[in-house]
């Protein structure tokens, strides 16, 4: 009886996310896939010789089925499901249960997955058709490289022709990508070396995230921006000299308005080392920088950051799409950053809370778009780049984003995907089979960079080829020229209100 | 020595030129200094400023091991992300003194502001240390996860409060030093009183007597012993505040 009311006490609502199915013929009982599996859903009972399944730890990042040298595993979706209701859904009640459960606040990772309108998918480009014809850039000369920084208001040249203007400090891009802010801690350093091996190659940038650079990574400056934020983990001379830009980030598109906080058991020796704290404490970036309160304040740490670097590195200030996102940029242009990186609210994590990732922020596509014209109306949108971020997905994403007004887009979910992530969403628990979004060695180890950076060299390279043929087919032979001309946008399936902030016509206008 | 006038000159400009008067010569006088920021911004170690006047924001930002007197008060963000070297402020010091300071040394003879030592760290043998003489406002301490803050209260009026409200919130690391008995006060709820024990007495009076050398001060009166000591309740005060989805 004891028993029993124990038992019901420990009552659990929880049910599995998904179900392992294993193909008896086709297995061969090699246990790769118990060796793999850090989730530990595979057993083997060596007495029965049988696999035993805990569907309840599965999260579906397919490293099991995947390495399965038979196939012999597939992972679905769990059958049993809550009785059909447009309003209370399973993730409605699934989420009651867990924190009716513990009392804790919701953590998710990577980015929004409900489905919000995707603004991508509902603007055309445009092509070239007898006149103005198109260009083939399998021979004629394209050029994708952009210049990020502040520019002068005019230039000046002496007699024979020499720029006489003294330029500010620019990062030069060989295509308008750059990987996308994530931290050591967040990601694994093997996963940090291949963005910076990458970047590297490409001729882009890999940017640090909030904690700290390792020193082997040092050697990777001129393809690195480092990133300070609240907490100011590991920021110091030495490293804020060590890249070719300083990011301040003050907000972050899957969690707008709150800081980070990076739980002690994820701090180990070599995390410990780079964000230069104690092994085992707590990293919390707190949600403000506690120096900046105004524009004024902003203006104050953007400069002390010149100051440091000699005026010699260009200061990006990232910021969350929110609703007032074009005033803020027009503050942030005027408190003198050199470049702004703006974070759609699609924008991935490796940990917030679900209800603000998926409830708080705009899209990016919107925020691009008004921040563009409302720095075009005040005569400042010469004094910026404009970086996007938070839901870049391919070439064409980037293509349009550079349409509506981008100089370039930052890629972190499509980077990671590159490097083997299978979108399992499950980063949060530390424990990533594919060895990006972990800390644990054994599982750090599975992720090469010898091989990974070249998986991300071949994607950006691929883009750079599509992003030179639809430019070649509107007739445009420069990524400069086509930002912000959105002539070459068309809306579809998109009311008149969202036609009128992407600033661009219906198709068939 | 050299002597650099700063009457009126732009911030830039000053720290330009002091750049280039410390590759010959390391010790260096600013006088008329008058709200110019950023002095001694990343400067390294032996160098050493003596600034007369009024230093603006964000003195020593990022500093990494020069060591400046001020002989007068000094403004907002003292020592912000310092990472080495010492300050000694012979008057008041504003508001987020030693914001997310790594390591080194500030001594202010006066009062401290608003958010004092916020989000100070430690990293091995970094352990950033801040004495003030006078009181300190609200937040003193907040989001503390490395180092010490001595406060002495030394010269208080009647009736006059050494700290303000919300001291210690969010901490999860390091160590505030309090003249007296402050249990009175509205404390952040992370923090919590913890007995003084005899390294922290020879820790005290290790930093109480370099304060009283530094500002030329008897303080054989202060009674170490009845120093209160405050620390994380927690070093990780949110770990089970979330649960995964």
């Amino acid at each position: 009886m004891l028993c029993w009311k124990v038992k019901i006490m420990n009552l659990n609502f929880n049910s599995p996310l998904f179900e392992v199915i294993r193909d008896e013929k086709k297995c061969v009982k090699c246990k790769l896939c118990v060796d793999q599996c850090s989730n530990k859903v595979h057993l083997y009972d060596e007495k029965k010789d049988i696999f035993k399944v805990d569907d309840m730890k599965c999260v579906n990042c397919h490293r099991c089925a995947v390495l399965c040298p038979t196939k012999a595993l597939v992972i679905k979706k769990y059958s049993l499901e809550y009785r059909e209701n447009a309003m209370w859904t399973d993730s409605a009640i699934k989420e009651i249960y867990k924190q009716s459960q513990t009392g804790g606040v919701l953590l998710s990772s990577m980015g929004n997955p409900n489905p919000f309108p995707v603004y991508w998918d509902k603007m055309l480009l445009n092509a070239s058709q007898v006149t103005n014809p198109s260009i083939d850039p399998l021979r004629e000369p394209m050029e994708t490289k952009v210049m990020i920084g502040r520019k002068p208001e005019k230039l000046e040249f002496d007699s024979k022709g020499k720029l006489t203007t003294k330029m500010p400090p620019q990062v030069e891009l060989s295509v308008p990508v750059m990987f996308a802010a994530m931290s050591y801690g967040a990601i694994s350093k093997n996963a940090h070396e291949a963005l910076a091996r990458a970047a590297d190659d490409l001729g882009i940038c890999y940017n640090t995230g909030e904690g700290g650079l390792n020193k082997d990574f040092y050697k990777y400056g001129k393809s690195t921006v480092v990133q300070v934020a609240s907490g100011r983990f590991g920021v110091h001379k030495e490293y804020l000299n060590a890249g070719v830009a300083i990011e301040i980030k003050i907000g972050q598109g899957a969690k707008p308005g709150i800081g980070g906080h990076l739980p002690g058991r994820k701090v180990g020796e070599d995390v410990s080392y780079t964000r230069m704290i104690p092994v085992g404490s707590d990293a919390i970036s707190p949600a403000p920088h506690h120096d900046i309160y105004s524009i004024e304040d902003l203006r104050q740490l953007i400069f002390s950051l010149k100051e440091v670097t000699r005026y010699e590195k260009p200061i990006f200030v990232k910021i969350a799409a929110v609703h007032n996102a074009a005033a803020i940029a027009s503050g942030t242009v005027r408190a003198g950053a050199d470049a702004i990186v703006v974070d759609g609210f699609r924008g991935g994590t490796g940990a917030a809370p679900t209800r603000v990732r998926d409830n708080v922020g705009i899209p990016i596509e919107l925020a691009l778009a008004s921040i563009d014209q409302r720095l075009r109306e005040e005569g400042i949108r010469n004094q910026v780049s404009l970086l996007v971020s938070g839901s870049v997905r391919n070439s064409a994403d980037i293509v349009k984003a550079i349409a509506l007004g981008a100089d370039a887009v930052c890629i972190g979910a499509a980077a990671l995907i590159a490097l083997g992530c299978h979108m399992c969403r499950a980063c949060v628990s530390g424990k990533c089979n594919w060895g990006i979004a972990t800390q644990d060695p054994e599982l750090v180890k599975r992720l090469d960079p010898e091989v990974m950076h070249k998986r991300l060299v071949n994607l950006v390279s691929a883009w750079n080829y599509e992003i030179q043929e639809l430019l070649g087919g509107m007739g445009i032979n420069a990524v400069d020229s086509l930002r912000g001309n959105r002539l070459m946008l068309r809306g579809i399936g998109l009311n008149e209100k969202e036609l009128e902030i992407l600033g661009i016509k219906y198709a068939g206008e | 020595m050299k002597t650099i006038d700063a009457l009126g000159v732009y911030y830039r400009k000053l720290n330009d030129s002091i750049d280039s008067a410390i590759k010959t010569d390391k010790n260096i006088t600013l006088s008329g200094v008058f709200g110019q920021r950023y002095i001694g911004r990343g400067l390294s170690k032996g160098v050493k400023i003596k600034i007369q006047g009024v230093p603006g924001n964000d003195m020593a930002a990022y500093m990494d091991g020069a060591e400046i007197e001020v002989f007068g008060n000094a403004q907002d963000a003292v020592g912000n992300t310092m990472n080495a070297g010492r300050i000694v402020i012979h008057g008041r010091c504003g508001d987020t003194l030693g914001y997310s300071m790594r390591g080194g040394e500030i001594y202010v003879e006066g009062n401290v502001g608003y958010r004092v030592g916020i989000h100070m760290k430690e990293y091995k043998d970094m352990k950033p240390v801040i004495v003030a003489g006078g009181k300190a406002g609200d937040f003193l301490g907040e989001y503390m996860a490395g180092g010490a803050i001595i406060l002495l209260g030394l010269d208080l009026a009647e009736g006059e409060e050494i700290i303000g409200r919300f001291c210690g919130t969010g901490i999860h690391g390091g160590k505030i030093y309090i003249n007296g008995n402050p249990d009175k006060y509205n404390f952040g709820k992370e923090v919590e009183k913890v007995s003084l024990r005899d390294e922290d007495i020879a820790f005290l009076k290790n930093h109480v007597d370099l304060y009283a050398k530094f500002f030329k001060k008897d303080l054989s009166h202060l009674k170490l012993e009845a120093f209160a000591k405050y620390a994380a309740v927690n070093k990780n005060p949110y770990s089970n505040a979330y649960c995964s989805n």
